[in-house]
């Protein structure tokens, strides 16, 4: 069928443009930017090293990564179990916590750096609790601890909703047939839930890390002093203008992010879905 | 109602992309308003062959396809007016029974009245006159096949291609619609191509039947003749069950290892082995007392109808025999086997390839 | 019960997770209509912060609806096609073009939006207008529209009936609009549905791309979180809540009708 291809191939077009036009060619833009004469005066790809090279972008890289990393792992343990007791547990209430476990997917980073406020800010129902017990006003909310809640509380429905996808469907006999050959229920976990998990956790794990690398409203929100690399590009841009380094930082930052996903999708995560 | 067009393949060949030769060139003629049924096992070019005549594929360079005088090598499937069932239906699950056959006529700009008549007309002919207004996703199997066949008909089409139109359903209901199928495609009288792995199919169907393997026609002839006359090994083996027997020709019989087997009529075979096939159904079994073939029932499977007898020693592997059901036989007695008239058939040696 | 303490222990972390969740968005949205939140609600119900945010940032509401609806409309007709071409014709092309299109998505939309600015920054009139703001949510949320689509068509054997329909006489505009858009209903719910509630809540392409004059929802709350009382912007994020609440349910229940097909993302 050649008028079909034919047709095909025209569907495709639009999207060609769109995307050649809104992304390609500004990416591309962007990487030359990051080599040509910035407002320092210098020009060249040593700014695409500076990352490593330079003790402020090298330290807000560490961080950035290192709260990635934390925020992933405690995301992973946290949504792996609760997504695994949902999914293999039927109890009076189950619909109700579901909804309330899931309920901020549609949270911006924006919003969730206010509940984060309204945790953890001098309002907040720490600084409340703390007060009430005599103690000093507990606030937390504009530091590295507020910026890993706040993640937290981004990444976890998503997580926990794919990990129970992925629980529902497995096989029930599976279970049954380990502890039928006498497993507990430790064995069981370790034996057969998790291995089958293991894609899902991948998956989930690295799209949590990638959003982390990037996240900049919940950052924005708290505070504009925490040294993550998406603060720091966002004043180089504005407070510095010097637009060469935000765009080699931001090539960088993006690359780094990219890789992480490229490396799951390479490792078997093969469903990742992206989120924002 | 039309009787379609006949419709003549001149070496017509199939490489796909990666460079499997689905079809080899390939010369074929079907008559008007002949059924001819494309029968193989799977990746024998059959279904290759139907959607090339249907226009879903396009032939390599250098072949020609035409309906009657009318040259369609490169028109599109959608120019050809050929009405296919397929064998996942392909049912439009967004529209009624009535809109799924009304579609190509709708396609065709025929007005609303006539649209509903030629529906109901179709509806009536395939006895489903009840399901006008069902969805797709509400109907059996049996059901949806009938409005599958409906819809391709109702467009009047030049040719009508089923592929493996029955293979979805469940063995019962694929026995009585095959009967009915057999009914409207005569009543039609539209050149048909029907494409099957299965040979009770074929043989109810066609009027002719053609054998594929490997991407090339291995016979081409009525059921009788690839019944009783296979041009080969592989046709006497695929169509119905074989035993064949290798020899060598002496005193006008057929030297194997339990004695010797009657080649009445036939001569000049010269000595060189030859291979020769036999019907489970045309071996009758006889006390072995003075029978000049000879063997030891090895096994015996009682299927009600009938009984299925293996006897060893009668030749270098073991021979199968549909028996009556009138009387038992004993596992290790020894039988005379006698070929019914005209029941071995002397297969050609293979031409180039296994 | 044999295993009594698993149970117990997971359902202590799950209900844990789960206040943390819920607690600091319930304790806003009482914030938004409470009188003066630091001294409780004691101090007294009332709607006048709802009525101020109204006041104050009712464009940022009406301007995230159209941006959502243009950017729906946009991923509908180029995103539904493509979907299909992907589907149908899958070649090394369509891989790759997959690819670049999924990119803004690992990509941090600051960078996204940095390099926007760059080659569109001097076009003024456009970076001026709500279309430039439209352009960096479609790059950013095709992607999903295009894999909701795709995965439902991939599950109904497109090839076959279009060829169905190719066999009764249709050519392949009639066919894309008479089968191929019917069968991809439910991705396009879904996807339409995950667009408008990505568009609306946007924000890291969004802050960037925005002028004084084309403030969003999203850029509105970030606004009022930086200068307003927690009262205006506990409120102005139930207003937030309001909108985005239908468009989960809706998806829900998308997601339960066509079960299995996709994972949410």
């Amino acid at each position: 069928m050649r008028s079909r291809k034919l047709f095909a191939i025209t569907c495709l077009l639009p999207t060609l443009l769109v995307v050649t036009a809104f992304f390609v060619i500004p990416a591309v833009m962007l990487l030359f930017i990051g080599a040509a004469r910035g407002s320092d005066g210098e020009a060249g790809l040593w700014r695409y090293l500076a990352v490593l090279t330079t003790e402020r972008y090298r330290s807000a890289m560490i961080s950035t990564v290192l709260l990635s990393l934390g925020v992933t792992a405690t995301t992973l343990v946290i949504g792996g179990i609760s997504g695994v007791f949902l999914a293999r547990n039927r109890f009076p209430g189950r619909g109700f916590l579901v909804a309330c476990l899931t309920f901020p997917l549609a949270f911006p980073g924006v919003v969730v750096g206010f509940m984060v406020i309204m945790l953890a800010g001098r309002l907040g129902v720490f600084a409340s609790i703390s007060l009430a017990l005599g103690g000093d006003r507990l606030v937390f909310a504009y530091s590295m601890v507020g910026l890993f809640m706040g993640y937290l509380y981004f990444s976890t429905p998503r997580v926990l909703l794919t990990v129970m996808g992925v629980a529902e469907k497995l096989d029930g006999r599976l279970i049954e047939a380990a502890r039928s050959l006498g497993a507990g229920p430790w064995a069981v976990q370790r034996d057969i839930v998790l291995p089958a998990l293991a894609p899902a956790f991948v998956a989930a794990g690295s799209i949590c890390f990638a959003t982390a690398m990037g996240a900049f409203g919940t950052a924005f929100t708290l505070a504009t002093r925490i040294d993550v690399l998406p603060m720091v590009i966002y004043q180089e841009f504005t407070e510095s203008a010097n637009i060469a380094m935000a765009a080699a930082l931001s090539v960088m930052l993006g690359l780094v992010a990219w890789a992480i996903l490229a490396l799951a999708r390479l490792n078997g995560g093969s469903n990742v879905a992206a989120a924002g | 109602m039309t009787a379609g067009v006949s419709i003549e393949l001149r070496r017509i060949a199939k490489t796909y992309p990666g460079g499997v030769q689905a079809l080899k060139p390939t010369d074929l003629t079907v008559a008007r308003g002949e059924t001819l049924v494309f029968l193989g096992p799977s990746g024998c070019g059959k279904t290759t062959c139907l959607r090339l005549i249907a226009g879903l594929e396009m032939p390599d360079p250098g072949g020609s396809l035409r309906f009657d005088d009318e040259d369609v090598t490169r028109t599109e499937i959608e120019d050809r007016n050929v009405g296919m069932v397929f064998q996942s239906y392909a049912l439009f699950p967004n529209m009624s029974v009535a809109d799924n056959i009304g579609y190509g006529l709708k396609v065709r700009k025929v007005a609303p009245a006539e649209r509903a008549r030629r529906v109901s007309e179709m509806l009536a002919l395939c006895g489903i006159e009840a399901l006008a207004d069902r969805a797709i996703d509400q109907l059996s199997g049996g059901q949806r096949q009938r409005v599958a066949l409906a819809r391709a008909v109702a467009i009047r089409p030049r040719v009508l291609l089923l592929d493996e139109p029955l293979t979805a359903l469940d063995a019962a209901l694929r026995e009585r619609l095959r009967g009915e199928l057999d009914q409207l495609l005569r009543s039609l009288g539209i050149t048909s191509i029907y494409v099957t792995h299965d040979q009770a199919e074929a043989m109810t169907l066609g009027d002719r039947i053609v054998v594929m393997r490997q991407g090339a026609i291995a016979q081409v002839g009525a059921p009788r003749d690839i019944y009783f006359r296979p041009a080969s090994r592989f046709v006497a083996e695929f169509v119905g069950a074989a035993n064949v027997l290798t020899g060598t020709v002496q005193d006008g019989g057929l030297q194997i290892d339990g004695g010797t087997l009657p080649l009445e009529g036939m001569h000049d075979y010269g000595h060189d082995p030859l291979t020769v096939m036999l019907r489970p159904e045309s071996i009758r079994l006889t006390t072995p007392q003075g029978a000049g073939w000879r063997g030891r029932v090895d096994a015996v499977s009682f299927l009600g109808d009938r009984q299925r007898v293996i006897v060893t020693g009668a030749a270098t592997q073991p021979i199968t025999i549909e028996a009556g059901n009138d009387h038992p036989i004993a596992i290790g007695e020894l039988v005379g086997l006698e070929p019914a008239a005209g029941a071995v058939v002397v297969i050609p040696p293979e031409i180039g390839g296994p | 019960m044999r295993h009594r303490l698993p149970f117990l222990l997971a359902l202590s972390l799950t209900l844990l997770t789960a206040t943390f969740l819920v607690v600091p968005a319930l304790m806003s949205m009482l914030a938004g209509v409470t009188r003066v939140y630091a001294r409780g609600v004691s101090s007294g119900l009332t709607t006048e912060w709802i009525i101020e945010v109204w006041r104050l940032y009712s464009d940022t509401i009406w301007r995230s609806i159209l941006i959502a609806l243009l950017t729906l409309l946009v991923t509908l007709l180029i995103g539904v096609p493509t979907a299909y071409s992907f589907v149908v014709y899958p070649s090394r092309f369509t891989r790759i073009l997959d690819e670049i299109m999924t990119l803004p998505l690992a990509v941090p939309g600051l960078a996204v939006a940095l390099a926007m600015l760059q080659l569109y920054g001097g076009f003024m009139e456009f970076r001026r207008s709500s279309m430039f703001i439209v352009a960096g949510h479609v790059v950013f949320t095709l992607p999903f529209m295009v894999r909701a689509v795709a995965a439902t068509l991939s599950a109904v054997d497109i090839r076959t009936l279009e060829e169905g329909a190719g066999s009764l006489g249709a050519r392949p505009l009639r066919r894309f609009i008479d089968i191929v858009v019917p069968a991809a209903m439910p991705g396009i719910l879904a996807g339409a549905l995950m667009v408008v509630t990505l568009s609306i809540g946007e924000f890291n392409l969004t802050w960037m791309l925005h002028t004084p004059l084309t403030k969003t929802l999203p850029v509105g709350l970030a606004d009022s979180y930086a200068s307003m009382r927690l009262e205006i912007a506990s409120a102005y994020t139930l207003v937030f809540f309001i909108m985005i609440m239908p468009l989960l349910i809706a998806m829900q229940i998308a997601a339960r009708a066509n079960a299995g097909k996709e994972a949410t993302p």
